[in-house]
């Protein structure tokens, strides 16, 4: 078994034009900085991204934005990329838009092999446009679909060869979920360590879901709002 | 007089209660954990992953692996819990939350919410609003009374596209509490020095104004 890769090019050498990629992330928190700078690079295009946010302008998805390379983006909230909003308003660009929540649990249920389930959010909204509707006590539920990628790229913060994750503070975000559901998932760490550094009880993501692994390089971990405290 | 962000913060908070877990949406709602008693416990939940948000941190402790729902840098507190995106929206749909503060565009008399999309102009996406709206079992909205262009949004039907259905208990704006009842607005506050006139006349949907209404405590 080796799953170790040496850097983001090799970890990325497969994926081509028109693949899904879901990449983990919640705004600029926890993004695979060194596979979108090797996806960027590759020049692949046509993609459908699924990712709760679309990045801003110069960095994360942004970056992918720019070169037009997404053909459709699957997120929440885009709210933070104007040339995202531009190139939706210009009809360049699909977007399914999908209740956070929604998008979550999609992507959850593909990581436990579960087809479909009901939620209430959006009930009586256009995201209900096409839906089934089932009532159960008497309160209405939309059933929405496990939601499949070819590559699941996310970036954790320590990892082992055997393919074990874990992650710090608010970047487990949808990582841990997109790590488990990718048909060929992408993992790049910040520390890489032999099997048994890390203790059993701390892994988020056990290695059975994780197929290629790398250290990256020179993290950036922009931040989109520095808020301080006074005083 | 009309109350500005913060008069409408500090009004909420006191809606809350010892023990309550609450969820506050970004902008106004925000300010509200900058208000609460002293004497009582609340936790802050964020959606992308926080039980027991704390304030923004000092210059130095600022984490760029810890951020809120509305991306900005935040702190934990003692006790704190950290999950990920699919659990966190289990616990929202599930019903634990006690208490959910967001902001809207427009509010309907029957508690119809819309605040996440303006056709052909704005296109930012409802984030978590649908899940916390569609399963929150206590939901206040923080708003303006009128929008930049004065016109009310307080409406008798939401004139754009909707982020839940009848799902909005309480309103309070720059000018008053409100309730949702069977028969539209019901004034139960209003703000010190604004007029019941003042707040009918910015009132689009049907409004139940009782004889007395007394002033907001603050």
């Amino acid at each position: 078994m080796n799953k170790v890769v040496s850097n983001a090019q090799e970890a990325i050498k497969d994926i081509h034009d028109g693949v899904t990629i879901m990449l983990g992330g919640f705004g600029l928190n926890g993004i695979p900085e060194n596979s979108i700078a090797a996806l960027v690079q590759k020049g692949i295009r046509n993609l459908t991204c699924i990712s709760n946010n679309a990045g801003v302008d110069d960095f994360g998805l942004g970056l992918l934005l720019q070169k037009k390379q997404i053909k459709k983006m699957i997120s929440s909230y885009v709210g933070e990329n104007a040339e995202f909003e531009r190139q939706l308003l210009q009809g360049e660009l699909e977007v399914d838009l999908i209740p956070q929540g929604t998008l979550a649990t999609r992507i959850q249920m593909a990581a436990m092999g579960i087809p479909a389930f009901y939620t209430p959010a959006g009930f009586g909204t256009e995201v209900a446009a096409g839906k089934e509707v089932r009532y159960f006590n008497q309160k209405p539920y939309l059933m929405e679909l496990a939601l499949h990628a070819d590559f699941a790229i996310v970036k954790a913060w320590k990892g082992d060869a055997l393919g074990n994750l874990v992650f710090r503070k608010t970047t487990r975000n949808f990582s841990t979920s997109m790590a488990k559901a990718g048909t060929i998932t992408i993992a790049e760490v910040e520390e890489l360590v032999p099997p048994g550094e890390i203790d059993p009880d701390h892994v988020h993501v056990a290695g059975i879901y994780v197929h290629r692994i790398f250290q990256g390089q020179q993290y950036q971990k922009r931040i989109e709002k520095r808020t301080v405290r006074m005083g | 007089m009309a109350l500005d962000k913060y008069g409408i913060a500090k009004r909420i908070a006191r809606e809350l209660q010892d023990g309550m877990y609450v969820n506050l949406g970004i902008g106004i709602p925000t300010l509200v954990a900058n208000y609460v008693p002293e004497a009582i416990t609340v936790i802050f939940q964020s959606e992308n992953g926080i039980l027991g948000m704390g304030p923004y941190p000092a210059e130095a402790e600022i984490d760029p692996d810890l951020i809120n729902a509305g991306k900005e840098t935040v702190t934990l507190i003692k006790g704190a819990a950290l999950f990920d995106s699919a659990e966190s929206f289990g616990m929202i749909r599930a019903g634990k939350i006690d208490l959910t503060v967001l902001g809207a565009m427009e509010v309907s008399e029957n508690g119809d919410i819309a605040n996440w999309k303006i056709p052909g102009k704005m296109v930012k996406g409802m984030g978590g609003a649908m899940d916390l709206v569609a399963s929150a079992k206590n939901i206040i909205v923080a708003m303006m009374h009128t929008n930049p262009k004065g016109e009310s949004k307080l409406l008798p039907a939401c004139t754009l596209p909707l982020t839940g259905l009848r799902c909005v208990k309480k309103i309070v704006t720059d000018l008053a509490v409100l309730e949702i009842t069977p028969k539209g607005f019901l004034l139960k506050e209003k703000a010190p020095g604004v007029s019941v006139e003042e707040i009918k006349a910015k009132t689009l949907g049907r409004l139940v104004c009782p004889a007395n209404v007394p002033d907001m405590h603050i």
